[in-house]
This record gives structure tokens, sequence and C-alpha cells, in this order.
């Protein structure tokens, strides 16, 4: 019987409205998925061309800002369904609160998003004269500006360190939900991202030298493992608060997000580890492009669990 | 002028008239609320007893939910009241996950971020909030923190030792007292909710954050072509609908 396995001091909720449930859901989790990818390719490139000559990369050149721009375009989109009131989305600019994450993360991303565009208009011009159609003013203007991709590029490096990390200030900034502590998930963000960077840079490598390639296995290989070790510790050793470590005894008791959290780091980090590591000795590209696709899938499963988890508790 | 609550727990009677009349006096939607009489039972037979607990916004001297919100849709008035201005909020839900006593809900009707507003428009013309006059033990006290002889100021320093908050370890300095509660009444974390010793059984709630008839597309959509107004019938049929029991947020 119940009455004698409840501990004294604990209580019995007899009557009270139902728990909310998941109000920010796989919605915001495509949202930030996303966004790891249009930071984490420019944090490559940057890597990339430091490393190596750019002929090393031939299309990188293209292909970075093509993928970022997509991605981020994705990213805003999911920002966007994702608010009650999306035509008010304005309001960010005309009434900005400056104390928000929210605000000022949709600022910078805005402007990254900004520069990331007139790179790719640079980038496509000159590589696609005839794209999208002959006489597009915007490729013109990048064709007319090629210069400025060169001098555009370190402050996109620089910006896209806020931009990848500001959700986790806005998580901070969620204090209701103690598993969201900001030193922990900016470092999981830069990861992410770094590992969302070198897994989508991997499916357009195909025409690089092996060096280049190389590189890119050790950042998913570096990548994997320190998400793999800090999902692990804030997973078994999350002594922070009664509210994070209720809300991990639940999920560790069993049930759908102890599977999926686990799917996450099998397909997202562990297998994309070790074909990252042997793929630096022996360079394998069918074999690589497997683990860039099982690291985007199980990324995207672990930031799925870890955003709803939290929501799962009452909170009064 | 610094508005504040409190709650003499020992007084209350989980009449949940205050529960009432915030929701008339403010016309809360359905399957939505701003305060709400929790009751819980402690002990173990037959040694047991009833206790109850009015919960409502702690209107926090450092809100974190008026930290995130990007557009200032929630503001401090010069009163102390954390106020919401629900024409320019944008519906993020940013304040939903800020807010660590889970005060705020997302309007079904007009899917913004709503939550107590210690009745500002009452207090603006110089009335109690609803709930203190619905009150039939004047268990909720209301008044200015600052003035050391309203009623409120008396009562904290009368009970000064037994004065708490709900959770103090989140920082949020909240203007809502509570006398004659613990933990066990103030700490969420010290209940166990299991399904079968509810007063009322299978309780269910929208599977949807904010307005059901506003699916994704309809949000867009809405300010063009209208949509079917919402009644008390179609929250009901949306709550009680089959598949609608213990879903996420999906919104
Ligand atoms: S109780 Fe919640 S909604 Fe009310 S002021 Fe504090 S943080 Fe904001
Ligand atoms: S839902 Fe509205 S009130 Fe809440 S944080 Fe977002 S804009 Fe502000
Ligand atoms: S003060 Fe007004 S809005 Fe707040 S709980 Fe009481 S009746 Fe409701």
């Amino acid at each position: 019987m119940v009455e004698s396995t409840i501990h004294a001091t604990q209580a019995v909720v007899t009557l009270d409205v139902p728990i909310q449930g998941i109000v920010w859901g796989s919605i915001i989790t495509v949202n930030m998925w996303a966004k790891s990818i249009g930071t984490g390719v420019v944090f490559l490139a940057s890597f990339l061309w430091f490393r190596h000559s750019k002929e090393d990369m031939p299309n990188l050149k293209w292909t970075m800002p093509v993928i970022a721009f997509l991605a981020l375009n994705v990213f805003l989109l999911f920002t966007l369904i994702d608010l009650h009131q999306p035509y008010r989305m304005v309001n960010i600019f005309l009434h900005p609160h400056w104390t928000s994450s929210i605000t000022v993360g949709a600022w910078l991303a805005s402007i990254f998003l900004g520069l990331v565009s007139v790179l790719m208009f640079i980038a496509v011009g000159e590589k696609f004269p005839g794209v999208p159609f002959k006489g597009c003013l915007l490729t013109k203007f990048g064709r007319n500006n090629a210069g400025l991709y060169e001098k555009i590029m370190p402050f996109l490096v620089f910006l896209a360190i806020p931009v990848t990390t500001y959700t986790a200030i806005i998580m901070a900034q969620a204090s209701a939900r103690e598993l969201w502590q900001a030193p922990t998930e900016v470092m999981q963000m830069m990861w992410a991202a770094l590992l969302a960077g070198s897994a989508a840079l991997i499916f357009v490598s195909s025409s690089w030298t092996k060096e280049a390639r190389k590189d890119l296995s050790l950042v998913l290989a570096l990548s994997t493992f320190f998400s793999f070790g800090m999902y692990m510790s804030e997973y078994f050793f999350s002594f922070k608060s009664a509210e994070a470590e209720a809300i991990l005894a639940y999920v560790h008791a069993g049930g759908s997000y102890n599977i999926e959290f686990w799917i996450g780091m099998v397909l997202g980090f562990i297998i994309p580890f070790f074909i990252a590591v042997g793929n630096m000795k022996s360079d394998n590209k069918t074999l690589l492009n497997f683990a860039a696709l099982l690291a985007l899938v199980g990324l995207f499963l672990v930031k799925d669990v870890w955003l709803k988890i939290p929501q799962m508790l009452p909170l009064s | 002028m610094k508005l504040g609550f409190l709650v003499d727990l020992n007084l209350c009677m989980g009449c949940k008239g205050c529960e009432i009349a915030c929701k008339v006096e403010n016309e809360v939607p359905l399957s939505t609320w701003r305060l709400r009489v929790k009751y819980i039972d402690l002990g173990i037979f037959p040694d047991t007893s009833r206790s109850f607990t009015p919960l409502r916004c702690n209107h926090c001297e450092s809100a974190p939910c008026e930290r995130i919100c990007p557009v200032s849709a929630l503001h401090y008035l010069e009163n102390g009241i954390v106020n919401i201005d629900s024409a320019r909020c944008i519906g993020c839900a940013g304040c939903m996950m800020a807010c660590p006593y889970g005060a705020i809900y997302m309007d079904p009707e007009t899917n913004t971020a709503d939550k107590c507003t210690y009745c500002a428009h009452r207090i603006e013309s110089g009335m109690m909030p609803a709930c203190v006059v619905a009150c039939p033990v004047e268990a909720n006290i209301f008044g200015d923190l600052e003035d050391d002889h309203s009623n409120i100021s008396l009562y904290i320093m009368e009970h000064r030792g037994a004065v708490q908050v709900r959770k103090p370890e989140k920082h949020t300095s909240p203007t809502h007292f509570y006398v004659g509660g613990g933990n066990q009444t103030l700490n969420p974390l010290a209940h166990q909710r299991i399904e079968g010793y509810n007063l009322f059984n299978n309780i269910t709630h929208l599977d949807h954050v904010g307005d059901k008839n506003h699916g994704i597309l309809d949000r867009f959509l809405a300010p063009f072509v209208g949509h079917d107004a919402l009644d008390n019938k179609s929250l009901i049929e949306s709550a009680t609908s089959e598949d609608s029991h213990e879903q996420e947020g999906g919104h």
C-alpha cells in the first residue's frame, strides 16, 4: 500500500493543476542543431585555411558560406515558427531588451547571417556567374567586391563565437531549469558547433587533399570525444542542485528519453569517434561520410533529450 | 512603494475562493491559472493531515522572467509589480522557461504569455486584488512592504523568524511571503504525484501550449484570414479529446 511506503517527510499531492509539459520542444532542437552547423562550418573553414593552402580545399570558398547560409535560414525559420506571435518578432528589433540573451542573440545572429550572405554572393558570383540568373544584382555586387571576402572572414569567425554560445546563455537565463548551467552549456555548444561543422564539411570534402580531410577527421574525433565526456559527467555526476538530480534520476529510471539519450550517445559520439580516429590513418571517404551523418543525427537526438527533460519537473 | 503579498497557511482552509475570484476578475481561460490552491496530504494513516497552499506569481524583485523577456513585455511598475504587456509579447515562452515557480502560462485565446499581475488594474483604482477580497478568512494579506504600518509589514514583524518564501536558493527575492509553511508545502520536490491519489483523477491539459486552434500555420495566417473564436466548449473538447492527455506542448 502506498500509504506505508511514502516517506514521512514526503507529501502526496491530492489536488493540483496538471504539469504543463514540454514548452520548448523539437522546434527549438532544430533551431540549436542548425545553428551549430551554421557557425561550425565557419570555425572549420578558418581552421583549414590556416593549416592548408586554398588549393587543398578547392570548393571550400563557396561551400562554406552556402552551407552556413542554408543552416542559418533553417535556424531563423524555426526560431520564427516557434513564436506564438511570429509577426511580432520585429519587436525584438523595435523594442530590444538588452538584458535578455534572446535579444542579444537575435541581433548577433542577424548580423552574422548578413555577413555570411555577403560571402555567399561573392563566392557564388565568382564560381557560378550565371547563378541564380544572369544579371543578378547580388552576385554582381559580390563579383565586384571580391576582396571583401578576406576582410569579412576574421570578423565572421569572431562573431561566430557569441552566435554559437548565446543559446547557452538563454538556457542559463532560463533559471527554472537547473540542468542547464552556463559553463557546461557554453562548452557543449562550442563542441557541438565543431562537431556539426566538421560533419557538414565532410560531405563536400571528396575533392580535398588527404591531409585536409585528415584534419576534418581530427576535429570530428576531438569534438565527439569531448562532447561525450561532458554529457557523461553531467549525466552521472550532476550534483549541482536537487532539481538537476531529480530530473536525472527520472531519466536514469528508464523510459523513452533514456533510450533516445543513449542512442544519441552511441550514434552521435561513440561510433563517429572511432570511425574518425580510424580515418586519420586510412582515408576512407565513404566511411567518413557515414560517420558525419551519424554524428549529425546523434547530436540532434542528444540535444533534443537535454532540452526536454528539465521541463518534466513540476516547478510548484 | 513596494507591494507584497503574504499568505497565512494556518488560516487557509482550501476553499479556492481566491482561485475562482481571480479567474473571474481576470477572465483566465480554461486550462490556465494565475492563482491556484494546491492540496497536499501529509503523514501516514491514521495520523494524516491535508494542507493548502495558494500559489501565484511572487513578483520577484530580481525577476528572471523580466530579465529574459526579449521585448520588455514583462516589466516592473513603480510599485514593484511585475506587469505584462500582452500586446508586445512575441510568445517566445522564454519567461515560462525562466520563472522558477511556473507562474506564467501561454494564454490560449491571445497566444501570448500571461500571469498574476497583483491585479494591477484594480490597484490603480484603489481597490484590493480580487483574490484578497474573496478570501473568507483573510489569509491573503496584501499591502505596501515599505510602509512600516501596513497590515503586511505588521504581520511580517509579528511573525518574524517564521516568514518564508518559495525557493529562496533561486535568489529571486520574492515579494510574496508565507507564514505557517514548511518544506512540504513550499518545495515541489518534497511532493509525490501518485495517479489514483488525487481528489480528481485523470486530470488532463490542453495538448498545446497556447491555443490548440492556432497551429503553426494559423499563427501566420490569422492576421489575414482570422480564425474561429475560441470558447470554453472548444477548449473542453480539445482537452478531453482522446490523445490529448500527457502530450508534449507540441508548439
Ligand atoms: S514568480 Fe515567476 S513570473 Fe513572477 S516575477 Fe518571479 S519569476 Fe517572474
Ligand atoms: S513569451 Fe512574451 S512575455 Fe514571455 S519572454 Fe517571450 S515575449 Fe516576453
Ligand atoms: S492578485 Fe489578482 S491576478 Fe494575482 S492571483 Fe490575486 S486575483 Fe489573481
